[in-house]
This record gives structure tokens, sequence and C-alpha cells, in this order.
């Protein structure tokens, strides 16, 4: 019951009516960036982080995860009125809220969308509050071994579970370690793989790795593309929303499932975007009107956006537990906090309880005041989406600039933000994920030190990654889900195997 | 094969010899670093692994997935699909060239003459906007990034000889 007594202690960090602007002006940033192509959550986030560097931790906490917030809200706006996803995890919406949009029926679908967004964020915040100290005081046992062996299942998920050939994940990801390593080595204070280049000293940064790959990259497709936005009038008032709202709750078991599956993919570093497409692929597989899926039907636009923002909110229990982003999106937060001097993991939940305790009730506010934000201006937010792409792409690239350049004040780092641009480019092109790059780029020194410190510890046996329960249990679940696509498909012969001799028989 | 080719949207390099460009290209990197961390020393000290330790096998395992993808290219049947169209590649190069030349002359210039250049040349040359609309708003956007960032942020920004002239 202390949880429930730091909570509301958080809440009133966070009702300071100086957060409360932040928390207003993080949401509408976070809508402009989630609706405009070439901005995403990951870089808006990346982008805007150097104006926290002033504030306090737990206001710039609140302001960035709004801005996070703001773009789950985002996406939708545009997948429905422009068929056009904002966000990648707002494809799936597209589905069927873009043919609702063209029955007349946007305001449903803008209503449906913005409160699904709504239950699931909530229903992945309750599931925080109540789960996230409990993970946090039983990793504070964590040892070395341990925490890689947490680093570990997180690297492998994004294997097993990812859509893109494995070895093109492994590949991607392995580089993004190999960038996280070079410069100045944590545990001997040696530099390595500069070459003796000056500008390599401090090593690669995951901010300008995530503006360039995410946000000049994102320009350079939409470029190719050649976007034209055509949107449907966004009309919202008072009756369709009540009118909608009526109907919602019919729905409770669908949105159930999309919680459960939005949170299970949220917390495994799947993300959002494979949340929204499995909750969307199963609802229209399990529904009375699965024939009607892709035609406008209302459950196609509550099951992925349920699902997308549960998995989108869930990404930070790992996060803030264990000290483990479950998204880029996240791991950028998670680079804010070393940059305003917090140590991410378990101890946050007893050396920083204000800042802990402050985001967790953010993540409540900041849901309800997006829910009223966006119903209410929709319509300005579409607007955005009329200038053309001519005027909006050169200023995108000024902010992403600006963003790279006040990392460091450097600006050799802008030229990286191009180079990092281009890479993203070829590398989205051809199947390359970047999410685990920017994760290992972020993650690498950590798991690198408690891969050595363990090492240490065992004299280089590789045995201590299993010389207890825990931590081997942690490191086979991790084995488990490398190679799960062979372990499925074994799965399914060995079932098919075994049916065949027994109709033979 | 030819045909299959020829009768798909517009030409251009075909997206297999970029895959392989981009997997000879990550395993070219990963043998970088292999040097790198045999310079710094992969094996053990006194204080545990050197510190080329950890990168040294990172870099291995760039090689071996680089091969295995590589190898994949190879067996796979060439079904002539095409990275990009020449015009598509065009378009993406009209905004690499004018970024490139943005973020070579920041040093020089400041961020903000850069951006107004930027923001106008774009709308201007892309967007077929006249004179009138493409300096307004190329101003208008370092004016308000000005403001935003060195007046109420606190954030300075690189400055150049304009901004010497007007005395910051």
């Amino acid at each position: 019951m202390e949880d429930i007594g730091n909570l509301f202690h958080g809440f009133s960090v966070v009702l300071q009516p100086y957060n409360i602007v932040l928390m207003v002006v993080g949401i509408v940033l976070g809508v402009i960036v989630g609706v405009l192509p070439g901005l995403g959550g990951a870089n808006g986030v990346a982008i805007l982080l150097p104006l926290t560097f002033s504030m306090s931790p737990t206001s710039a906490i609140i302001m960035l995860s709004c801005i996070y917030w703001g773009a789950l809200f985002g996406g939708a706006i545009t997948s429905i009125l422009f068929n056009i996803p904002g966000e990648p995890w707002s494809v799936a919406t597209t589905f069927d809220g873009y043919p609702m949009a063209q029955q007349g029926k946007a305001g449903e679908a803008l209503t449906a969308a913005f409160t699904s967004s709504f239950v699931g964020a909530l229903f992945a915040v309750i599931m925080i509050t109540l789960v996230a100290p409990l993970v946090a005081s039983f990793a504070l046992r964590f040892g070395p071994a341990e925490i890689f062996s947490v680093y570990f299942l997180a690297f492998c998920s994004f294997v097993g579970l990812s859509k893109e050939p494995p070895f093109k994940t492994v590949a991607s990801m392995m580089l993004g370690f190999a960038l996280g390593a070079v410069g100045l080595d944590q545990m001997t204070g040696q530099l390595r793989l500069t070459f003796g280049f000056e500008t390599l000293l401090t090593g690669f940064d995951f901010l300008i790795a995530v503006i360039g790959l995410f946000g000049i990259g994102e320009i350079l497709l939409t470029m190719e593309e050649g976007l034209s936005f055509r949107g449907k009038a966004a009309k919202i008032d008072l009756k369709v929303v009540i009118n909608t709202w009526k109907e919602l709750p019919r729905y409770w078991m669908l949105y159930l499932r999309s919680c459960l599956i939005g949170c299970w993919m949220g917390i495994s570093p799947a993300g959002a975007t494979p949340a929204s497409f499995m909750s969307y692929g199963i609802a229209k597989r399990i529904s009375k009107h699965g024939k009607n899926f892709g035609k406008g039907e209302i459950e196609g636009v509550i099951a992925p956006e349920t699902a997308a923002h549960a998995a989108g909110t869930s990404a930070l229990l790992p996060m803030i537990s264990l000290g483990v982003p479950g998204s880029p999106t996240a791991a950028v937060l998670l680079g804010g906090l070393l940059i305003w001097g917090l140590q991410p993991g378990p101890l946050l939940f007893t050396e920083q309880k204000d800042f802990v305790w402050g985001l967790i009730a953010s993540m409540y506010m900041g849901n309800i005041v997006g829910l009223i934000v966006v119903l209410t201006c929709v319509p300005l937010f579409a607007a955005i989406l009329r200038i053309p792409f001519s005027v909006i792409a050169p200023i995108i690239l000024v902010l992403c600039a600006i963003g790279a350049y006040t990392v460091h004040n450097n600006t050799f780092d802008v030229v990286m933000m191009l180079v990092f641009g281009v890479v993203g480019y070829f590398m989205k092109k051809t199947n390359y994920p970047l999410a685990p790059m920017v994760l290992a780029i972020v993650l690498g020194d950590k798991a690198e030190e408690s891969f050595r410190q363990s090492l240490l510890a065992s004299q280089g046996g590789l045995g201590v990654f299993f010389s207890n329960a825990l931590v081997s249990t942690i490191m086979t679940l991790g084995l488990i889900a490398l190679f799960w696509p062979m372990i499925q498909a074994g799965l399914s012969r060995l079932r098919g195997g075994v049916k065949g001799p027994r109709t033979a028989a | 094969m030819n045909e299959t080719a020829d009768e798909s949207v517009g030409a251009g390099p075909s997206q297999r010899s970029v895959e392989i460009g981009v997997a000879a290209t990550i395993a070219i990197l990963a043998v970088i670093g292999i040097i790198g961390a045999m310079r710094v020393g992969t094996g053990w000290s006194a204080e545990g692994p050197r510190a080329g330790f950890f990168p040294f096998y990172i870099c291995i395992a760039i090689l071996i997935s680089c091969a295995i993808n590589l190898a994949h290219i190879f067996r796979s049947e060439n079904d002539g699909a095409v990275f990009a169209s020449w015009g598509q590649i065009n378009k993406v190069l009209q905004v690499v060239i004018p970024t490139a030349v943005y973020v070579g002359i920041i040093p020089y210039s400041g961020i903000y003459v850069a951006s107004a250049l930027l923001v106008a040349g774009f709308m201007k040359v892309l967007g077929r906007y006249g004179w009138a609309a493409s300096l307004a708003v190329g101003v208008a956007v370092p004016l308000f990034t000005f403001v935003a960032f060195e007046k109420w942020f606190l954030v300075p920004l690189p400055k150049g000889p304009l901004e010497h002239l007007l005395g910051y």
C-alpha cells in the first residue's frame, strides 16, 4: 500500500501548474510530431531532449513522456483521414479507419481510435503501477550475470520476434554494439576503435543516430514515394463522440484481448507495431464481423489502436524497473535519464521516488490530457498535413540539425546525422531493422560492462551465466526467444508428424 | 529475366545489387572493427578482458551474419526487383545534396543563415513557390528558432558573421 501513497505523492508533483503546462506543451508537440511524416516519437523526443537539460529531471521526463503519448495519439489522425500512417504502429489503423472516413464516418473512427488508445494506455499504466515496483525490488538482487542475462533476453527477443530476416537483425544489432564500443572503454579507460580521429573520442552518440536514422532517413523515404496528401474532412462534435462512446462498451472482450496483446508485446522489445498487427489479425479471425474487416469496421480500428497504445506504454515498464528500454522511444527516454544524471534501473524506485512516481502519475494525467486535446483539436492537427511537403521537409531538416547540434554543441554531429540518415535510408530499403541497432548503441556499454564483470568473477568461464536458477531461467528464455522461429516450425512439424501416423492407423 | 525488368514501373539499380552493397559495406566495417579491436588487445590481462575483447567478438558476429546474408542473396533467384527507379533516386538526391551543403556551411555561416537558405531554396526550387513566399518562410523559420532557442530555452546555437555583426 506504500505504493499507493507514493502514487498520490506523484500526482501532487505532476499537478503543479508548471508541470501541467509542460504536459500540455508536450502533448501538442507530440501530436504534431506524430502527424508529420519524417518526425516520429523516437526522433521527436531526441530532438527536443536538449531543451530539457536545464529543467529538473521530473519536469523533463513529464514533458518528454507526454511528447511520446502525443505521438501515439497523433499517428491515428493521419491514418484515418489521409490513409497515411504517421507512425509505423498506426499502419493497421488505416485498414478500417480510412474506409470509415470515406463513408463519412471519420468522426466515429477518430473517436473510437482515440478512446481505444486511451483505454490501452490506461490498462498498461495500471499494470506498470502494480508490477514495476515488484520487478524493481526483485531486480535489486541482480548481480552482473543476471543483469547481462536480462540484456541478452531483450536482444534475443528482437531476433526471434522480428519480421525481418534474423541475420539482418543480428547484423544491424551487432553493428549498433560495435558503434557503441567506439571511444573510451569504460572499464580500462583505454581508447579503442578511434583510429586516431579526435572526433571519435567520445564515440557515436545514440541521439545523433536516432535523429539521423529515423528523422532524415524517413524524409528521404517520403521524398522517394512522392507523397501527396489528399485527406478527408475532419469533423468531431460532441454528439458523435457521445454516440460512439455509447457503442464502445459492447466491445469489452476485444479491448481486454487487445490490451493483453499490447502489454505482452510492449514488455518484450517487439514493440507497438507488431502488437497492432497481431491484435488486428486476431480480431479479424475471432470477430463475428470478420468479413467486414478492411471495409470500415469499427472493431478494426479499436483492435490495433488499443494494442499499439498498450504496447507503447508498457514499453516503459522494463525501462523504469530494469533499465532495459522496450522500444526506441523508451531508449531515448533512457538516454535522457543518463544525461540528467540518473542511473536507470531498479535503484530508481528507492533513490528517486519523486522522479519515478512523478513519471507514473504523468502517464495517467498525460493520457487524460491527451484524449481531451486530440478530441478537441483534430481539425487543427489535420490542417498541418495540408501544408505541402516542400515546405515541411526543409523545416524538419532544420529541426533535426538543431537537435543534433545541441546534444554536444558540436557541428560535426550534424554531419554524422546526415551520414546516419543516408545509412538509415539504405537499411530501411533493404529490410535491416533500425530499432535493435539504436537499442544496441544505447545499451552497448552497459551490456558489455555486465558481461565483462561476470567473466571477471568467473575467471572467463561462460558457466557463470548458468550458475544459479534465476540467471539460467532468464538465459534459457533468451535462447528460446532467439530460436523461436525454428522452435515454432519444429513444433508444427511435430504436430503434423504425430497427426500423420494416427490418421494412417 | 530482362523482360520482367523492363515491364516494371521504372528502370533503376536492382534490389539485389543494393542488398549486396549494403551487406558488403557492413562486412567492411566489421573488418575495420576487428583491426581496431586487435590494436588494443582482445585477450586477457591482469584486470580481466582487455578493451578489444567485446568489440572483437561483436565484429566476428557481424562478419558471420553478413556472410549468411550474402549467401542468401546469391542462392535466391534474381527476381528483377528494382531498388528504386532513377526518377525516385533523383528525388532523394534532391534532398541529400542540399542537406549536405547545408550541413557543410553551418560551421562557417552559423545555423540561422544556413537554415534560411535551405528553407527558401527548397521551396523555390522543389516547391516552385515565388520568391516572396520562399523568402518570407525562409526568414521566418530561423527567426522563430532564434527566439525559441536563444531566448526561451537559453540554448545557444552556432552563429556566424551575420549574428556577430548584429551583436550576438
